[in-house]
């Protein structure tokens, strides 16, 4: 291929035109990060800096003009009764389900670190769920929610007149997105909390059962204490994971009745596009990034600091 | 110590039927025709494929099919390539510049990307880059960077640098290194790379809902979402558009679980 040599043979001439104490330093090879940094720059630093920028405008979303208008959208934003109650909703997504996928996860997890003949197969049909997309998955659920014909009120019915409307009730449709969200992802934290207790060794076991330890006594003592790295993992990947929760939301109920289920994501999402707020909805979006780094830095931080290093 | 051990197997069953439970509702209610109003968990007597039929025509999902398929793939392959070569100096070089470089790639790993959508998506329409297959490309490579650097990275520095000292005394330059001595013996952290960034990739919604909205361009999550929000009296289709979309990886997932589930461990445990 005479135009591939022809660039190989350019190449070498200029590279010898570089000085040869210049020539043969390491720092050539930085060049090789330079795609991802520019990528990260364009669509993450930029977009993140303009983010700034719109909150404090009135920007429509479409527009060529906005105004400024200082600290306005702020002080919207905290005196707002929906984005006091997104919060919450957005903090039952997050800290709920790694909450109840952690203790599911970690229950199914030395269930099967036992000797148990149907591991496997228990292991795969755990895990499945977390591979597809937790919008079907939403609309999956939706067949058991539903207020006329769903597969969980033909059991109340059989119990009571009432139907239970689970997605209209604006007490019950917030746990219910958090059941599917657990559901799904519970097999995540399953199979992390597995690795963990399956890099234990043997030996710290028995010599605890020599001393005499109960199976409680070396849980407290031995497993728990040396599974702190796998947690570390597990609770922070589910508690990121629910706090950006989306799809499930979309799905089931659309964030309503009202806002009465939205997260800070998907508020921001209708703001921008439903009501053409995007000044407001790039608030949000920042309430967001400060909210979601705050609580996964400290959970990180924290639950780092629990861990003991194998002596 | 029999009984102990058919009191777990009867146990684990218990576990599985539980969790297969969703997958059971979806199936009976896909395959009930439209006039059946018997209960979900009723199975239907009688093979009916018309949902099927229709979901598959009126959401468009072959076209979208094949949408996901270019889109995973050629983000896939991005960022191997960008992710790969990105990880070689930062894991070798640990010059103060380039620690400063791999925390800002990694502390992105905890900030969800969404938190920037208003911003971002004005910038997708400046550069043209809406509604089109290599915008969401470079999208899902960009947020797929932070945890395919962060693995990587991981992986080079903890092969022993020897085998590149030596090729190097033999007058191989340092690019060449990268792809004759180091790119083969990525293969086990290339395949969790990639099992790990192109699920996500595959399933996603958030940001394919936003930048593509031109029907022609709507990836399955996208169609099905549409296609749901016109028809959800139709109860049937809706469920079939769900069993659909939700095969192909379910398949990859049966027939490649153990790399699944060896890529999520050992990317969790060495994180």
């Amino acid at each position: 291929m005479p135009f591939l040599d022809r660039t190989r043979t350019g190449i070498r001439a200029l590279v010898r035109l570089i000085p040869d104490r210049w020539r043969n330093s390491p720092a050539w090879l930085n060049l090789l990060y330079v795609p991802a940094l520019l990528l990260f720059g364009f669509f993450i630093l930029y977009p993140f800096i303009r983010g700034l920028m719109y909150s404090f405008t009135n920007w429509d979303g479409y527009s060529q003009t906005y105004k400024w208008i200082g600290w306005s959208n702020y002080r919207r934003m905290i005196s707002d009764p929906d984005v006091a109650r997104v919060i919450r909703n957005t903090f039952i997504y997050g800290l709920g389900s790694a909450l109840f996928q952690n203790i599911i996860g970690l229950a199914y997890a030395l269930f099967l670190n036992l000797n148990v003949r149907l591991r496997g197969l228990t292991r795969t049909i755990v895990y499945l769920p977390a591979i597809i997309s937790p919008l079907i998955m939403g609309y999956i659920w939706y067949f058991f929610f539903q207020y006329h014909g769903g597969a969980i009120n033909d059991i109340v019915l059989l119990f009571s007149d009432e139907p239970l409307n689970l997605l209209g009730d604006p007490d019950l449709n917030v746990w219910m997105i958090t059941v599917v969200n657990t559901y799904q992802f519970c097999g995540v934290a399953m199979v992390i909390l597995l690795a963990g207790l399956q890099v234990i060794p043997k030996d710290f076991h028995e010599a605890a059962t020599i001393d005499g330890a109960g199976a409680l006594a070396r849980f407290r003592h031995v497993t728990w204490p040396l599974l702190a790295p796998a947690v570390t993992v597990s609770v922070v990947l589910n508690v990121i994971g629910g706090l950006k929760l989306f799809d499930v939301i979309t799905a089931l109920t659309n964030s309503g009745p009202g806002y009465s289920s939205a997260s800070l994501s998907t508020l921001m999402y209708l703001l921008y596009f439903g009501r053409q707020d995007a000044g407001y909805a790039a608030t949000i979006g920042n309430l967001m990034f400060v909210i979601i780094s705050v609580v996964s830095f400290t959970i990180l931080f924290y639950l780092k600091r629990r861990e003991t290093p194998l002596a | 110590m029999r009984r102990i051990a058919r009191v777990r197997e009867g146990l684990a069953l218990l576990i599985c039927l539980i969790h297969v439970l969703p997958f059971y509702i979806l199936t009976t209610t896909s395959f009930k025709a439209h006039d059946d109003f018997s209960s979900k968990w009723v199975a239907p007597g009688y093979l009916y494929l018309d949902n099927f039929v229709n979901a598959w025509r009126e959401a468009h999902l072959g076209q979208a099919f094949m949408n996901n398929v270019v889109v995973t793939a050629g983000s896939g392959l991005l960022i191997v390539l960008v992710g790969s070569i990105a990880s070689y100096p930062l894991a070798r070089y640990r010059t103060r510049l380039n620690r400063a470089v791999y925390g800002i790639f990694v502390s992105a790993l905890i900030v969800p990307p969404l938190t920037i959508l208003v911003p971002l998506y004005r910038f997708m329409v400046d550069i043209g880059a809406m509604n089109t297959l290599w915008g969401i490309i470079l999208l899902h490579v960009t947020f797929s960077l932070p945890i395919t650097i962060f693995l990587y990275t991981g992986f080079i520095s903890s092969i022993p640098f020897e085998l590149e000292e030596a090729a190097l005394i033999d007058g191989a330059g340092r690019f060449r290194l990268f792809y004759l001595i180091l790119m083969p013996l990525l293969k086990p952290i290339t395949a969790t790379v990639i099992i790990l960034t192109c699920v996500n990739i595959w399933n996603d919604y958030q940001f394919s809902v936003f930048f593509l909205q031109r029907t022609e361009m709507h990836t399955i999550t996208v169609a099905l979402s549409g296609f749901f929000s016109q028809y959800n009296n139709y109860i049937g289709w809706v469920a079939a558009g769900s069993f659909l979309g939700a095969i192909p990886i379910t398949l990859v997932y049966l027939f490649l679980q153990r790399y699944f589930i060896q890529g999520l461990s050992s990317g969790a445990v060495k994180g």
